[in-house]
């Protein structure tokens, strides 16, 4: 497995990560609760941005490995 | 008219009076009876019960008789609200029975409350060292409570963890296999969450006896058959153990790249990902 394709699986898990997050948010009827979930979902977020970023970046390096 | 159509006619007026009577003084009659409420329910029961056998008696005397002994608790109990000290008259003081960890014999004697029976009282309550109590105090009730001492007292989960998450109480949305849609949308939720939610766990509605969900949205269900295994809530460990992988994950990738700016990226995200995980694990673990 390539570097690029790891880091890809990472993403996806991050992506589930953040929906899961959001659902709780949505359906958890305490506040605190509700803001936690919120918050992390967030930083979550700014997670994934990063790392879309270096997956640009690998591709660029490996161009042949483009693409899921 | 025969008397015993006369009993019937009396009995049944009585009991609808009484019914009426019962709502009006409320539920604190069953809970917190002092000694004075004990005391006007039985005679009211008794004129009642009296009232109803005997035809000999004046059904007009009986009643108001009847309205009298239940107006007088009514009464009390309304003037009890508006003044505390009215309420200590009728009531009377709880009476501290230990304290510091020492009996109070004298007011043992006040109430005339025998020393066994204090024992008995603190049994009931799993005591039987005397020297673990603190405080006991015997309420106006005739019950006892009691504190114990620090270190004798049960351990909660405050004490164990730190960071608790917070709970609500859980609804019932499906009763005896059917939906309660007043319970859903009390915590926000509709048919077709719970349908989809269901459909996940691959049960029909029509099979489900119960369903209960708790305050972060997790199904409990039982069902009909109950052979049938159902799948336990399990999202909230699932995703604590993805927080965890994704975390790790950043760290082989910091080890492994050379790229010095690819390194202090995943660096920083794997820090980022540890916080995550410490706010969120009272919150996904049971």
């Amino acid at each position: 497995m390539t570097v690029a394709s790891q880091v890809k699986q990472t993403l996806a898990s991050l992506e589930s990560i953040h929906a899961g997050l959001q659902n709780l948010a949505l359906t958890s009827a305490n506040e605190e609760a509700q803001k936690v979930f919120h918050e992390t979902m967030l930083a979550a977020e700014e997670i994934i941005h990063d790392l879309t970023n270096r997956i640009g970046k690998l591709e660029f390096e490996e161009p042949e490995y483009k693409g899921f | 008219m025969p008397e015993w159509v006369a009993v019937i006619i009396r009995s049944l007026a009585i009991i609808i009076g009484l019914f009426v009577i019962t709502k009006l003084l409320g539920k604190k009659q069953l809970s917190k009876l002092s000694f004075f409420e004990y005391i006007t329910g039985i005679t009211i029961g008794d004129i009642a019960g009296t009232l109803s056998m005997d035809v000999d008696l004046n059904l007009t005397n009986g009643i108001v008789s009847i309205i009298v002994w239940a107006l007088i608790p009514f009464l009390v109990s309304y003037i009890s609200l508006k003044s505390p000290k009215f309420q200590e008259f009728i009531e009377g003081k709880p009476t501290i029975f230990i304290k510091n960890g020492k009996i109070m014999e004298d007011n043992l004697k006040k109430e005339k409350f025998p020393l066994s029976s204090l024992l008995e009282q603190l049994r009931k309550h799993k005591i039987h060292h005397v020297s673990d109590v603190e405080f006991a105090i015997l309420e106006t009730t005739g019950e006892l409570s009691v504190l114990l001492k620090k270190e004798k007292q049960p351990v909660t989960v405050g004490d164990l963890k730190k960071n608790v998450a917070p709970i609500k109480e859980p609804q019932n949305v499906i009763l005896d296999g059917k939906i309660m849609d007043e319970a859903l949308s009390t915590i926000g939720l509709n048919r077709r969450w719970l349908k989809e939610k269901l459909d996940q766990m691959g049960i029909a509605v029509e099979n489900v006896f119960f369903a209960q969900v708790d305050s972060y949205g997790q199904l409990t269900v039982d069902l009909y058959d109950d052979k049938v295994k159902v799948p336990k809530p399990i999202e909230k460990e699932l995703l604590l153990s993805s927080l965890k992988k994704v975390e790790a994950d950043f760290e082989l990738y910091a080890l492994q790249t050379k790229n010095h700016e690819a390194k202090n990226m995943y660096l920083k995200n794997k820090e980022k990902m540890t916080k995550m995980i410490q706010t969120l694990t009272p919150f996904l673990q049971d």
